[in-house]
């Protein structure tokens, strides 16, 4: 079909904390392990996109100048959580727009050894009250006017829909994280891969009602790359190459529409939504054809009201559908069978690059021991706070 | 300087010097939708101009945290809630008056506006925050 993206190339780093290698390091491995994938190299992009969080300037300049500069032009991006869907979407735009037929997409972050986010700024030498910034806070408000933690956000994200519906409480956001903990067992590439108990889960440290410690995805360092191609590219590929590709049936981005609560605290439900409707309807399917979802679990709150936004559960079943233990991976839908965030770990710019990574390996059918056998349609979702939605829709070459 | 010591409210949506202590927002003088703090244009409608109003005290809880983890030391485990004001408007701060517990939170009761000391700083001003406690309760 004409004006289809496909994937041809994927790789990811494994999810540590990688104190023994620099953020070039992980973005070099994804990236050249996407194109030795592809079978391509990169003399043939003739576009890339890098996404990072917290990388600055001219980053992604600095990772061409590891694999290959050959002059090309390059995004760099960021759009907190969802940076690394975001740099797909800038490469698979330039192919829907005939500007390039081959890119490579790169998501890479560096969470520990000292990274931009943890410099903290020496306390003022004299201390007397005037107001900054937009609303002219005169003390941090942090603990004042509640929180903007993301693990507390999340959790006001999850007691909302514990008000709204039935049958959710700790018991089942726990669920979720016993669920992934269980899943990333069968992940090599999981920064945590043992299991937890319901009762090891409940009884952890709080760290915001109802999210303990194992609750909560962790600071990690990876990377993970894409290799998009047109439609009229990929005819001229080896069988082999065209074989294993992997088709984009829908690429869709939202952002946050107006709410007059979400200045208050993030919505990250409508722009959910509306991303998933969307996407549905460019694929032409439904959440009743997908196989897998990988899904944005930033903690175990996320997941469960996210079964509802992406419809995967009766609307306001997310509570019984966890209790019935259908997002496991031998459930109904398996739900991040890699583990998710809150065990696959979650750095923050290769999330939504990894999470097509591990859909497509099992549309390929080499994901090993944690295979999901003969999937055909899976779908990924990533929300970034602030916010920016992005949800694929991918499917398995036909034949 | 000398003086007395004064008070000064933790964010300036927050009206200490005009009655009882409340809240005020820009309401936008195209559709009507507030906001706590500086605006350059509407989100909603996109109009361009603003008209302060004064927000009522009294509202429901819609959601809440008890936040353990990263508590400002002087602040210790705190209750965080979103408050959905009797006129629609959304707030977020802390729920006062009740220990830092998930049972101690009940979005059936109707809560309202209260203020407590934040902090004094080395002019010996008083930063004044506001709360929600359950109407009736303390405060």
């Amino acid at each position: 079909m004409n004006g289809d993206v496909w994937i041809i190339g994927t790789a990811m780093t494994p999810i540590r904390r990688h104190l023994d290698r620099d953020v070039l390091d992980l973005a070099t491995e994804a990236s050249l392990g996407a194109l030795d994938d592809a079978g391509v190299t990169m003399p043939d992009l003739q576009v890339m996109a890098v996404g990072s969080q917290f990388e600055p300037f001219t980053f992604g300049q600095q990772v061409q100048k590891q694999i290959g500069q050959t002059g090309i032009p390059l995004y760099n991006v960021h759009n907190a959580c969802a940076t690394g869907a975001t740099a797909v979407r800038s490469v698979l735009m330039e192919i829907k727009a005939g500007e390039a037929d081959m890119g490579l997409a790169l998501g890479v972050e560096q969470m520990t050894a000292g990274s931009p986010p943890y410099r903290v700024k020496p306390p003022p030498a004299r201390r007397v009250f005037a107001p900054e910034g937009r609303d002219g806070h005169v003390v941090p408000t942090e603990g004042v006017l509640g929180t903007g933690q993301m693990f507390g956000v999340f959790a006001q994200t999850g007691t909302d829909y514990a008000r709204r519906h039935d049958v959710v409480g700790f018991e089942q956001f726990a669920k979720v994280a016993e669920k992934n903990h269980a899943h990333s067992t069968l992940n090599p590439l999981a920064q945590y891969q043992r299991p937890y108990s319901l009762e090891e889960i409940m009884s952890a440290e709080m760290l915001a009602y109802p999210n303990t410690l194992p609750m909560c995805c962790p600071t990690g360092d990876g990377a993970a790359a894409v290799v998009l191609v047109s439609d009229a590219r990929l005819r001229t590929l080896d069988p082999d190459v065209r074989r294993r590709a992997v088709k984009v049936s829908a690429a869709v981005m939202t952002t946050d529409p107006y709410d007059p609560s979400g200045f208050a605290h993030p919505d990250v439900n409508t722009l959910t939504r509306n991303a998933a409707d969307q996407a549905y309807e460019r694929a032409g399917l439904g959440p009743e054809d997908l196989d897998l979802v990988e899904l944005h679990d930033c903690f175990a709150t996320a997941e469960l009201v996210h079964y509802d936004n992406l419809r995967l559960c009766a609307a306001g079943g997310a509570g019984e559908w966890i209790d019935r233990r259908s997002p496991w991976r031998d459930g109904e839908l398996p739900v991040n069978v890699s583990g998710g965030l809150i065990s696959k770990g979650h750095p923050i710019g290769a999330t939504g690059v990894a999470n097509l990574y591990e859909v497509a390996t099992h549309l390929r059918g080499e994901a090993g021991d944690r295979q999901i056998e003969g999937a055909r349609v899976g779908l990924t979702h990533v929300i970034g706070l602030g916010s920016a939605c992005v949800v694929h829709i991918l499917e398995r070459a036909a034949g | 300087m000398g003086g007395p010591a004064t008070q000064v409210p933790v964010v300036d949506y927050l009206v200490l010097d005009d009655g009882p202590p409340h809240l005020v927002a820009k309401r936008c003088d195209g559709c009507g939708a507030t906001y706590l703090e500086r605006r350059n244009a509407c989100a909603r409608c996109t109009a361009r101009t603003f008209s302060p109003v004064r927000l009522p005290s009294t509202g429901r809880i819609e959601s809440f945290t008890v936040v353990h983890r990263g508590a400002p030391k002087r602040v210790g485990p705190f209750v965080s809630v979103l408050v959905r004001l009797d006129d629609g408007a959304y707030v977020k701060a802390n729920l006062v008056g009740v220990p830092p517990e998930a049972s101690a939170v009940d979005c059936d009761v109707p809560v309202r506006v209260v203020t407590y000391p934040a902090g004094t700083d080395e002019d010996g001003t008083e930063a004044v925050a506001f709360g929600f406690a359950y109407d009736g309760g303390e405060g």
